[in-house]
């Protein structure tokens, strides 16, 4: 039994369920079904305009929804149960910028009803987790990016909550904060806390997430493992992925004879074989084509966004 | 490139509709108010409400107060009226008269006393006329010079029998003396004369004064006048200038407090809050809190400043001016929230609570007093906040009336500040779930 199998537990901390929401004309979440389970941490990948901060929103209960449900451990999504069992990092520093770090636990604490001895504890956890303890009496406005991020997160965690929602928790944080925001992380799933994370950052999914889905366009277009999604995506094919001076047209028209597409400039085809790649370059110099670069590599998880999206994980 | 300059510089005024508010709106509601104040096309200098009281009842007395009913710069009431002018109650007396005035219902009030008619005017001081008994509140420093003035002419007016008789008695007494037939000759024109004042064909109604601009001196009618309210303040108007200033920077500090849920909400802030248990009700009435005590805070400041710097009588009006407070604070609380909820930007804010407030302070009476004001303007400053907190005051700190007395003001501005946060609730829906 694996490491993150352990630790995963059986039933669902959160639950949605064919989950619709239109604003006017526009839908933007379109019968999103999703389970993620203690200990367990979902990415949810997608470009921007996918529809992610509209299904968070709904998750937390700030969206009403036109169709479907949220559950959050068990309990209707929005309700004061499900507020007290659901924790939330906005993208957006959502703090007190001229209260002391401790001065904004304390609000939030009271905000979810802490009180007392409990309000001290949580306190004292949060600015432990968050590594602010040396800082607890600075005010806010006066930290750097890294701080006010974790000071960000330890606001939503003051009630301990069971699933916690990381939307792009570490945007604009430099790489050793990063690390530490990551610890964060690992510390509460491995604890048994129930985790959805966005982010645009690949190597941040691959580490933190067990598994992930790609929403796009207001639905989930693949979900799973990465292995799963890789496998899913791609079989057990190598990408091509070649960059020409040219004509434009005369690249696509080239790519789609080869069953490949252009993408942001760059033609993507897909083989089972390396010897499968002399006779595309061949074709290509017929057509007049001049070959400037050229890659093979095995498909990862940003191979199987470009691929199902069109589009690079940070457009 | 001076022309490019000015040429960005026009794009961006266009695109900022609080810089356009405030540059061509403002001056124009202001000058507006102004002019309608102080302008001379309105032509309608504001009335004077004068209670009359005659203890004398003699045909005399009666000319005088019937020239002083038709004239267009006074409401003389003989008895108490509802608002719509309605009678109400029997005449007054002297002692109701000044209780009337000590409430703030009239700033004058006229006594004639018995015996008025006998000896109604005299040319000099020792001529041993009546004097007639004025009784005003000494915050409206205006309307007993225009009241006495205004008696001096409906003396000339309304009794020109008295005028020759008296004019007769002095001929007689400083001439030497007029023969028994000059006499007769004389009381039977006098007799005449008195005959077509009660006629109606000379005196009171032949010569109605519109304006009621002109003023006579005092001379022809003794009067006594007497302060009834303020004649013991050290500082007759402070009172008035700490409610009436106050109450103006309580309403600018009020919305840009309520601005702070503005900048929440740009921030995420607040939708965050609202993923806790607080709800929307709950958090914009925290916020009400917050601000009616700031506000309140800020009134006892000022007030405190005005007892320490220029002598204002606190402290032994400490109840009145705890309930005052407290009234006056929630309305403006609720009035920063409401502005607050109405607005997408601090921006927005900025420009609509400046424009807002100077024209109800204007026409509230934070600036100049509500009694220069035409009436028409005086029945729209009751719409403003700053008019009922200002008439709640001076209660308390002029007119030493007890906390009782604060009812009318009370309850409106408690009303107000319900309806403003309701509204504000309402229009807050939109930060609720989408």
């Amino acid at each position: 039994m694996t490491a993150s199998a352990q630790r995963i537990g059986v039933g669902p901390a959160l639950e949605v369920d064919a989950l619709v929401k239109r604003f006017g004309d526009l839908t933007a979440v379109d019968r999103v079904s999703l389970k993620v389970r203690a200990g367990e941490c979902l990415g949810l990948l997608g470009p921007n305009g996918a529809g992610k901060s509209t299904l968070i929103r709904s998750m937390v209960g700030r969206v009403i929804q036109d169709s479907g449900r949220v559950m959050v451990m068990g309990k209707a999504a929005g309700s004061t149960e499900a507020r007290m069992a659901l924790g939330w990092v906005p993208q957006e520093l959502s703090i007190y910028p001229r209260i002391s770090c401790r001065e904004n636990l304390g609000s939030f604490g009271r905000y979810y009803g802490l009180k007392g001895h409990a309000l001290k504890e949580a306190i004292a956890w949060c600015l432990h987790w968050a590594a602010l303890e040396e800082k607890q009496n600075e005010v806010a406005k006066t930290l750097s990016g890294g701080m006010k991020r974790r000071l960000n997160m330890a606001a939503g965690m003051m009630h301990r909550p069971k699933v916690v929602l990381f939307d792009e928790p570490t945007v604009g944080v430099d790489p050793q904060s990063r690390n530490r925001i990551f610890e964060m992380i690992e510390a509460l799933r491995d604890a048994g806390t129930a985790i959805v994370y966005t982010t645009h950052y690949m190597e941040e999914a691959e580490r933190l997430c067990d598994r992930i889905a790609i929403i796009d366009h207001g639905r989930i277009i693949a979900e799973g493992t990465k292995e799963e999604l890789v496998e899913g995506t791609f079989g057990r094919r190598s990408q091509v992925l070649a960059r020409f001076a040219g004509g434009k047209d005369e690249i696509e028209a080239w790519a789609q004879r080869h069953g490949g597409r252009v993408t942001q400039e760059t033609a993507e085809f897909t083989i089972e074989q390396a010897g499968e790649i002399a006779p595309l370059l061949e074709d290509a110099t017929k057509a007049g084509l001049e070959l400037e670069d050229l890659s093979l590599r095995r498909p990862n998880l940003e191979s199987v966004f470009l691929h199902l999206t069109g589009r690079e994980l940070r457009d | 490139m001076i022309w490019n300059v000015a040429r960005t510089a026009l794009i961006a005024l266009r695109r900022d509709r609080g810089a356009m508010v405030l540059s061509f709106v403002l001056p124009l509601a202001f000058f507006t108010i102004f002019a309608v104040i102080f302008g001379k096309e309105n032509n309608s200098t504001p009335k004077v409400t004068l209670i009359v009281v005659d203890q004398d009842k003699s045909e005399g007395s009666e000319s005088l107060v019937r020239a002083l009913e038709q004239d267009g710069s006074l409401w003389v009431h003989r008895t108490p009226v509802t608002q719509k002018g309605v009678p109400t109650g029997p005449e007054y007396t002297a002692a109701t008269a000044e209780a009337a005035v000590k409430a703030g219902d009239a700033p004058v009030a006229l006594i004639i006393p018995a015996g008025f008619g006998q000896h109604p005017i005299a040319f000099g001081p020792d001529s041993g006329g009546s004097t007639l008994e004025l009784l005003n509140d000494q915050s409206d420093t205006i309307a007993p010079q225009i009241v006495v003035g205004l008696l001096q002419k409906a003396a000339i007016t309304s009794m020109p029998s008295a005028m020759a008789d008296e004019g007769m008695k002095y001929a007689d007494k400083y001439v030497g003396g007029f023969t028994p037939a000059q006499k007769a000759k004389m009381h039977e024109d006098l007799d005449a004369l008195r005959k077509e004042e009660a006629s109606g064909k000379i005196g009171v109604g032949s010569r109605r004064s519109g304006s009621g601009t002109d003023s006579a001196d005092a001379g022809i009618i003794a009067v006594n006048a007497r302060a009834v309210v303020g004649e013991t303040k050290k500082s007759p108007m402070i009172s008035f200038y700490a409610a009436a200033i106050g109450v103006m920077f309580l309403l600018f500090t009020a919305s840009g407090s309520a601005g702070a849920l503005l900048d929440e909400a740009e921030s995420g802030t607040l939708e965050r809050v609202l993923s806790t248990r607080v709800t929307m009700t709950k958090l914009m009435a925290g916020k009400l809190v917050f601000n009616t005590l700031l506000a309140f805070v800020q009134l006892v400041a000022m007030f405190l400043w005005g007892w320490a710097v220029f002598k204002l009588d606190f402290f032994s009006h400490l109840p009145g001016f705890a309930v005052m407070g407290i009234c006056t604070a929630f309305a403006v609380a609720a009035f920063g929230m409401l502005l607050a909820s109405l607005c997408h930007t601090r921006a927005q804010l900025g420009a609509l609570s400046t424009l807002v407030i100077l024209i109800m302070s204007s026409i509230g009476g934070s600036m100049f007093p509500r009694f220069l004001m035409p009436e028409s303007m005086q029945k729209a400053g009751l719409l403003t906040i700053n008019a009922w907190a200002i008439d709640g005051f001076t209660k308390v700190f002029w007119r030493d009336l007890p906390v009782t007395a604060l009812w009318p003001q009370v309850s409106v501005l408690l009303g107000i500040g319900v309806v403003l946060f309701v509204v504000a609730r309402r229009i807050a829906r939109r930060w609720e779930c989408a």
